[in-house]
């Protein structure tokens, strides 16, 4: 068995190959801007998440310390259980602030952190306590309709 | 009716027997070193300028859309996502079933019609072994490797377009297409997809052309239904994956 010109186009063929799957994963993809070696798990409920989804971004100060990784419905308190990972490197008071935002006016939407003052960190497993549902439009108009309506009766008296 | 399910029977038989001679096509590599050379890097340049093309298109069309909403920072997520999702794959797979399985089938119609099989069978070498399962494993490597080729030079077309003639801003068409594509759930699953093509268009194209009347006409009849047979099990084996993969999105 000898090498022939053919082993080397093959070579090339494979090679160039997997240099397009090395750059969808680095250049395309998020492998390269962010991977969680090691995560803790935390939860949160809310009133309402509005329409975030699983894999949505967990940001504080706007940098993405982690990803949502289930939405569920807990029966006993009637709200929404949502549980996400966070980053080792990553480490939060226990009276963090839990809020769903917003990208944008249409972005999606996901999970901010607001760090708190306790000196005792969160742990694995940890229950945020402290969360603001999502905005949702429709209550939010009607809220201001009902302000304006409120305020219309003051001024006639 | 019963032709069909009898010939469905005997392309069962005939896949199962491929995977089980599979064995000389890895002890002896060189068989299928040379079968991907044929399939592989010989549709090389069809795989590469299509999808220089496509993603230039896609760069076009999706400006001309978003640009109506402000959006056109997205153009960069849209031209990743349908090509590694979708297009890639399926294209790639499209063009792999009219390049390379149509090739295979009038290869092995011809062998079976100039009784080059028979001739095999009598000198007690397996041709399974050694005709078939070589090309088999040469299609299912080479399908995603030219299917991940199309799909990143599809993005680079799409960056040609949106960035360096259109002028959409460089940062934001990057950016955003990072932090959108999800290495796992977007890049492997189309890699997934390739390898299912894969398998699914060399075992039409070896089976058709295994089952070939041993004519002239048998033989152009047999490399027509490859390309139909394989696009069509294509599409549809693209639903049924894309149903699994993206369900809860």
């Amino acid at each position: 068995m000898e090498r022939k010109t053919l082993d080397l186009w093959v070579g090339l063929f494979v090679v160039a190959g997997l240099a397009a799957v090395l750059v969808l994963a680095m250049k395309v993809g998020n492998l390269s801007t962010f991977n969680m070696s090691e995560s803790y798990a935390l939860q949160a409920d809310f009133d309402n998440i509005g329409g975030l989804k699983a894999r949505a971004p967990v940001k504080s100060a706007g940098v993405v310390v982690g990803r949502v990784t289930g939405i569920t419905f807990d029966n006993a308190s009637y709200r929404a259980r949502v549980s996400m990972v966070v980053d080792k490197r990553y480490q939060f008071p226990k009276d963090t602030f839990a809020k769903i935002l917003t990208a944008g006016l249409l972005g999606e939407q996901y999970i901010g952190l607001d760090p708190g003052g306790d000196e005792v960190n969160l742990k694995s497993g940890d229950k945020i306590a402290k969360t603001e549902p999502a905005m949702v439009l429709e209550s939010l108009i009607s809220k201001f309709m009902f302000d304006k309506a409120a305020d219309g009766d003051t001024a006639k008296k | 009716m019963v032709n069909g399910v009898w010939r469905l029977g005997f392309a069962s038989r005939f896949f199962l027997a491929t995977l089980l001679h599979s064995g000389m096509s890895f002890r002896r590599f060189q068989l299928t070193i040379k079968e991907i050379y044929f399939s592989g890097v010989l549709s090389l340049i069809i795989i590469l300028v299509s999808g220089l093309f496509v993603g230039m298109v896609l760069g076009l069309q999706g400006y001309e859309t978003l640009q109506k909403y402000g959006s056109e920072s997205a153009l960069g997520t849209l031209v990743a996502l349908s090509l590694v999702r979708e297009l890639g794959p399926v294209l790639a797979a499209l063009l792999f079933a009219s390049r390379a399985g149509s090739a295979i089938t009038a290869e092995i119609g011809l062998m079976k019609a100039t009784e080059q099989i028979s001739a095999m069978e009598m000198m007690a070498v397996d041709p399974i072994a050694r005709v078939v399962a070589p090309r088999f494993w040469a299609g299912v490597i080479s399908m995603p490797l030219l299917a991940a080729m199309f799909s990143a030079i599809g993005v680079f077309g799409g960056y040609l377009v949106g960035v360096v003639l259109i002028g959409v801003d460089e940062g934001q068409f990057w950016s955003q297409m990072q932090a959108a594509v999800d290495f796992r759930q977007d890049v492997m699953n189309g890699v997934i997809k390739s390898c299912v093509f894969g398998v699914a268009i060399t075992a039409i194209a070896l089976f058709e052309g295994y089952d070939a009347p041993p004519t002239a006409e048998g033989v152009s009849h047999a490399t027509t239904r490859t390309v139909v047979t394989s696009a069509l099990a294509v599409l549809a084996l693209d639903f049924i994956l894309t149903a699994f993969m993206f369900r809860g999105l």
